[in-house]
């Protein structure tokens, strides 16, 4: 596959790769039977704003170069900005992605989504957005 | 970059030179048509039979068993439909195959089946050698035609075709075997061997892309796929490729002649295999003795091979994914599956074919490059993540 220079930049150096020991909220999408799952950790202060994120991503060049972006992206904003994200926000900031790859900026977005409805849960605050799904473990 | 190795040679190889330059000469000079009533055309036709001759005699068969076509998908396919076409006319209409075959001989079962034959996909065991008890039940007295590849071009199992030729052969259907990876890598006699049919493929043997053949045994009439002027003994239509398949010939000629050196390869091959399988959680796929003298398949937990393959090649190593990510399609390799690879290792699984073009440098840059790569890789999964926590866990 070939990617864009901003892919290549952000699979071979990817921004915010890690875990955060008392996350805010987790979200977990994709699963190993299809090739890909992303993690994503947020730390939301409050007044609402991501002061930090991170990702642990299993997948191909455009799931790892999705989720740095996508941490990038929201990293420094708000919840609100952050629910804001959508998959094409990711692929232009990547300078694109092959048609087949876009559907791994729709777990980016996905990822992102899920971790907030964990950290609205854990807050007790209702879920006024769509979220698409959980982690489905696959039994084989 | 610090050295390219090329260990892709399953995908293709480079021309050798002395090929190039056998085709060059005929580009220059020998450019007839071979059908033509004069010298530029006699020229041209002498080349062709005397590449055809080259090659039967390498083979173990008759000139005038080998039909050279543009390359070994159409040798599949003009062997599985043209035999079919032909049998159904003696009320056989199912054929037998594997389901690791190649996608040239899959989807041309696949076809055949629109057009109302019957397919049985016979199962492989977990090295990926046919079935032969599944096989041989499933060939009867119906059954047209009995189709094995000598070699798989993923995890590089060799199977057992001579058992497969005295399997439908005892039930009276054809035994055709696409060649295209064995050969080079294995002498082949095809009437030792006893198919019916047999395709090959220049490309894979350093020959250019776009030459291939199928032997025909004498005798045995199957139906046309390209009809035309009466090239190919009125069997396959279209002016002979007159320089690719000089260049078919000779790079057969020069496979064959280096079938000794495969002992260098093989030795390339396994310590690579011993070399990779110290990285953990890491698997071989395919059978260790029975395989192509190149070919190293391993499945690395927790990470998926597209992304193993990006950091390879710009350490200027080029290799290939049996991962759906590599791919148009969302499944991953259909012979990982049939092998009982699950789904989520067959995503970690990488494919480096060597040739005897490669040396043990080679083998020592991709020992020390690959397992950083794996390393990095599944520090930022979270899968490897979990295996880490089960061995906190249990220590």
């Amino acid at each position: 596959m070939q990617y864009s220079e901003k892919v290549m930049d952000h699979f071979t150096n990817p921004r915010n790769v890690g875990e955060i020991e008392d996350a805010s909220g987790v979200g977990v999408v994709g699963n190993a039977k299809c090739g890909d799952i992303m993690k994503i950790y947020l730390k939301i202060d409050e007044n609402d704003i991501i002061t930090d994120c991170k990702f642990k991503t299993f997948g191909c060049g455009a799931a790892i170069a999705t989720s740095s972006m996508a941490t990038e992206l929201i990293k420094g904003h708000t919840v609100k900005e952050a629910l804001e994200l959508t998959n094409s926000v990711v692929v232009e900031a990547l300078e694109g992605l092959p048609p087949v790859k876009v559907h791994c900026s729709v777990l980016a977005e996905e990822a992102v989504k899920n971790a907030i409805a964990d950290y609205y849960n854990k807050i007790g605050r209702p879920i006024d957005f769509e979220v698409v799904s959980d982690e489905h473990e696959d039994e084989d | 970059m610090a050295r390219f190795v090329y260990a892709d040679n399953a995908a293709t190889t480079a021309p050798s030179p002395e090929v190039i330059s056998a085709m060059s000469s005929v580009f220059e000079t020998a450019w007839g048509n071979p059908s033509s009533q004069h010298s530029k055309g006699y020229e041209a036709k002498e080349l062709v039979d005397g590449a055809r001759a080259k090659i039967a005699k390498i083979l173990g068969c008759s000139a005038n068993e080998i039909y050279f076509t543009s390359c070994g998908t159409e040798s599949d396919n003009w062997a599985i439909k043209g035999a079919a076409y032909r049998m159904r006319k003696k009320g056989r209409d199912h054929i037998v195959t594997t389901k690791i075959e190649h996608h040239a001989v899959l989807n041309t079962c696949a076809a055949l089946e629109a057009e109302g034959f019957s397919v049985t996909y016979v199962g492989v065991d977990e090295q990926g050698r046919v079935l032969l008890d599944e096989l041989r039940e499933a060939v009867t007295e119906r059954t047209a035609l009995v189709s094995v590849m000598y070699a798989n071009n993923e995890i590089g199992t060799l199977q057992p075709i001579d058992e497969v030729v005295r399997i439908a052969h005892e039930k009276g259907a054809l035994a055709f075997t696409d060649a295209v990876q064995a050969i080079g890598n294995v002498e082949i006699n095809v009437k030792e061997l006893g198919v019916d049919m047999l395709a090959l493929s220049g490309h894979k043997i350093h020959a250019p892309k776009g030459i291939g053949l199928l032997y025909v045994r004498k005798g045995l009439s199957i139906t046309n796929l390209i009809d035309g002027g009466g090239q190919e003994r009125r069997r396959r239509g279209g002016t002979e490729n007159v320089a690719y398949i000089v260049a078919l010939a000779k790079a057969l000629e020069i496979a064959t002649e280096r079938i000794p050196e495969l002992d260098r390869v093989r030795a390339m091959r396994d310590r690579l295999i011993e070399g990779l399988l110290a990285i953990p959680y890491s698997k071989l796929n395919g059978h260790p003795t029975e395989r192509l003298a190149g070919n190293v398949n391993i499945g690395f937990e927790c990470i998926e091979g597209e992304s193993i393959l990006m950091w390879l090649d710009m350490a200027g190593i080029c290799a290939s994914t049996g991962s759906a990510c590599s791919s148009a399609s969302l499944e991953p390799s259909h012979v990982l599956l049939a092998i009982g690879v699950p789904h989520e290792k067959a995503h970690g699984s990488i494919r480096l074919s060597l040739s005897h073009e490669n040396t043990d440098e080679d083998v020592d840059y991709i020992l020390e490059t690959l397992p950083p790569i794996i390393e990095r890789l599944r520090k930022m999964s979270p899968l490897w993540e979990e295996i880490e926590r089960k061995e906190r866990l249990t220590k």
